[in-house]
């Protein structure tokens, strides 16, 4: 659950932060031909997003083996 | 050869290789039929769920919204990509852990009511048509441009080959035949990019070209645009018209709506493990990022080939596909002051909108056309946004065959998603309006002969919305969009994160977000078009982007009505509590 919330935060700021609520402000920044809100918009909010993808794919199923290993150890306890 | 007979070749040997697919997966039960007997390895379903999910408007119809509207356009890009985070996040693991066949399964279960089950169906429904009908507009543009047939033998065409291997192989022949349209797909968007990066900047990845500066000179592409474009009148390529809230709603509505999407979702019930279901959402969307972070830079180059090969240009030398274009009612020049140049500027060409040709042509060999001129403005050019990533190559003077390339992803695009569409169709009506609501009786057999034969229907009334296309495709995908948003991702989300949420919350919920969604649009769509401006709209948010607003009231709905009905049977609470388990 944590790792969701975190996950959907990291979300929420690279699209509607990055990408439109501040995008003007990091219009001002330009890193070679472009200007780094609309960089985010148009490309950068995508990267992320098969980023956060393949973080919670990672994590969920260290979960999810941290989840059997204690089932077959309890079972192992009986 | 020449470039026809190229793109005869390339479409018919993608037909052929589609069919050829479709029978070597034949479908056998229903759970073939439905979700490919769940046994599809998670990289061939995200090949697959991304070849279902970029649709015609992707292919066709993004670039070119992209190049004319600049960084407004980024709504598009960020929203269809950004639904598949919260899909992988909130939705597709917890949905294939359910483990059913159908959305509405899921939604009838949960809510244990057929009400609810048959207002999901209805939902569906009418999503999936929608956006069937604009998949058929973009196989009529391909065949009557490239291939020069009628639009509806075209569309007949589409027709047969998406019936051949959707109704004999139902979600496994689908699921196969996307995999192999994906590659097409993809192969056709990415060569005339790469050409055209090249061409511009000297760049190959087309994804750092367009950020690049253009070949022997000093100036960025994006900088030269902005500069040409403010020249012209518009607004500089890389700054926003629409307000903020209305953006951010926008990319919201588009989010929440690809996450509620059926046909998107229904994709995850087909691999054959939980963890699989996540996985695969990934593979898809980095199947779907190779098209989505390349769009800008098509939309971007086509923006400047544009201006540079039209601006300015005698009509009589105009180039070729300028009249090609024209010649099928997608482009048209007005010379307001009679000198045989081609003006483009900001502002309309027409006072009334698309143009009404005419028979005769004018003094320079131009169509004429009935339309008020707008004189308010120089502008001579009505160019329809959706023929620009078709016309690209042509624009940016590429060989025959990669037109021929695109004119076969196009058609790859289309049939894709119309094929994955009409499966979703099919089944809500074989599953579960007659299994599961008002034939309970029948056998394996029998349903999997009700599916094909819904199938079939689905076809046939897709491809009347092709031959008679409703005038108002584009606006009507902002209604799929919208509905989703505010009926089905609510329904799922709060289904699988909230134990309190009863029926009649969740129908009331439902019902709520239609209704508000449905009749939003549709008054300022169409009841009332004069009145769509943003002085008009509810908190200044466009039509497009109040399935977010709906979305919104749902949820709150559902959560306030279900404190006044008595909480869900212990067998629902136990379910849910199950499928959260990993």
């Amino acid at each position: 659950m944590r790792i969701l919330i975190s996950l959907l935060i990291i979300w929420f700021t690279a699209s509607f932060g990055f990408g439109i609520l501040w995008s003007d402000e990091l219009d001002q920044i330009q890193i070679r031909g472009f200007k780094l809100g609309f960089w985010f918009a148009q490309q950068g909010s995508i990267y992320i997003f098969v980023l956060l993808i393949f973080i919670y794919v990672f994590l969920m199923n260290r979960l999810d083996r941290k989840y059997q290993k204690d089932i077959s150890n309890k079972q192992d306890i009986k | 050869m020449s470039t026809q007979e190229l793109t005869y070749a390339f479409v018919g040997l993608s037909f052929a290789l589609y069919i050829g697919i479709a029978i070597w997966s034949r479908a056998k039960s229903t759970s073939d039929f439905y979700v490919a007997g769940k046994g599809v390895n998670p990289i061939a379903n995200g090949m697959a769920t991304a070849a279902d999910w970029m649709s015609a408007a992707s292919f066709i119809s993004m670039a070119g919204l992209i190049a004319f509207m600049g960084k407004d356009g980024s709504v598009y890009l960020m929203g269809w990509t950004g639904g598949y985070v919260l899909l992988a996040l909130l939705l597709a693991p917890y949905l294939r852990k359910f483990g059913q066949f159908t959305v509405p399964d899921f939604i009838g279960t949960r809510y244990y009511s057929k009400a609810a089950r048959l207002v999901a169906v209805l939902c569906l429904i009418f999503i999936s048509f929608t956006y069937v009908a604009g998949q058929m507009r973009g196989v009529g543009i391909v065949f009557s441009r490239f291939l020069e047939v009628d639009i509806n033998q075209g569309v007949a065409i589409g027709m047969i080959i998406v019936f051949f291997y959707a109704v004999l192989g139902g979600m496994k022949g689908i699921t196969y035949t996307q995999v192999a349209q994906y590659c097409v797909l993809i192969f056709a968007y990415l060569v005339p990019a790469i050409f055209i990066s090249i061409l511009i900047t000297g760049n190959p990845i087309p994804q750092l070209g367009f950020g690049d500066t253009i070949i022997n000179s000093s100036t960025y592409l994006l900088d030269k645009l902005d500069q040409v474009t403010e020249e012209l009148g518009f607004l500089p390529y890389t700054e926003s018209l629409k307000s903020k809230i209305d953006i951010f709603c926008i990319t919201a509505a588009l989010m929440f709506g690809t996450a509620g999407l059926p046909h998107v979702i229904v994709r995850f019930f087909t691999v054959p493990k939980v963890s699989d279901a996540r996985k695969s959402a990934g593979y898809a969307l980095i199947f779907i990022a190779l098209l989505y972070t390349t769009a800008p830079a098509v939309g971007a180059f086509a923006r400047v080939n544009f201006i540079d090969s039209v601006q300015d240009t005698q009509y009589t030398n105009a180039p070729s596909w300028f009249k090609n274009w024209e010649s099928i009612g997608l482009i048209s020049w007005n010379d307001k002051n009679s000198d045989g140049i081609i003006r483009y500027e900001a502002g309309n060409a027409f006072v009334d909108g698309r143009p009404k040709f005419i028979e005769g042509y004018g003094p320079y060999g131009e169509r004429m056309t009935s339309n008020i001129p707008d004189l308010s403005n120089n502008n001579e050019v009505y160019i329809d946004r959706d023929i620009m990533v078709l016309a690209n190559p042509e624009i940016a003077n590429l060989p025959g065959w990669v037109i021929a390339l695109v004119a076969a992803g196009g058609l790859a695009a289309a049939l894709s998603t119309a094929a994955g569409l009409l499966l979703v169709i099919s089944a809500a009506i074989s599953h579960d309006l007659m299994r599961k609501t008002f034939r309970p009786d029948i056998t394996d057999k029998q349903e999997l002969l009700y599916a094909r034969l819904a199938a079939g229907l689905a076809i046939v009334i897709a491809g009347l919305f092709g031959i008679y296309p409703p005038g108002f495709v584009a606006q009507v995908v902002a209604f799929a969009f919208g509905l989703a948003s505010a009926t089905i991702f609510p329904a799922l989300f709060l289904g699988i994160f909230s134990k309190t949420i009863n029926k009649e919350g969740a129908i009331s919920g439902m019902l709520v977000g239609l209704t508000f969604t449905f009749s939003y649009i549709a008054y300022y769509k169409f009841i009332n078009p004069s009145m769509n401006h943003e002085e008009n709209w509810l908190f200044a948010i466009s039509p497009e982007g109040i399935g977010f607003i709906g979305m919104l009231f749902n949820f709150f709905t559902a959560i306030i009505v279900s404190r006044f009905y008595p909480p869900p049977p212990f067998e629902v609470k136990d379910m849910v509590e199950t499928i959260r388990q990993p």
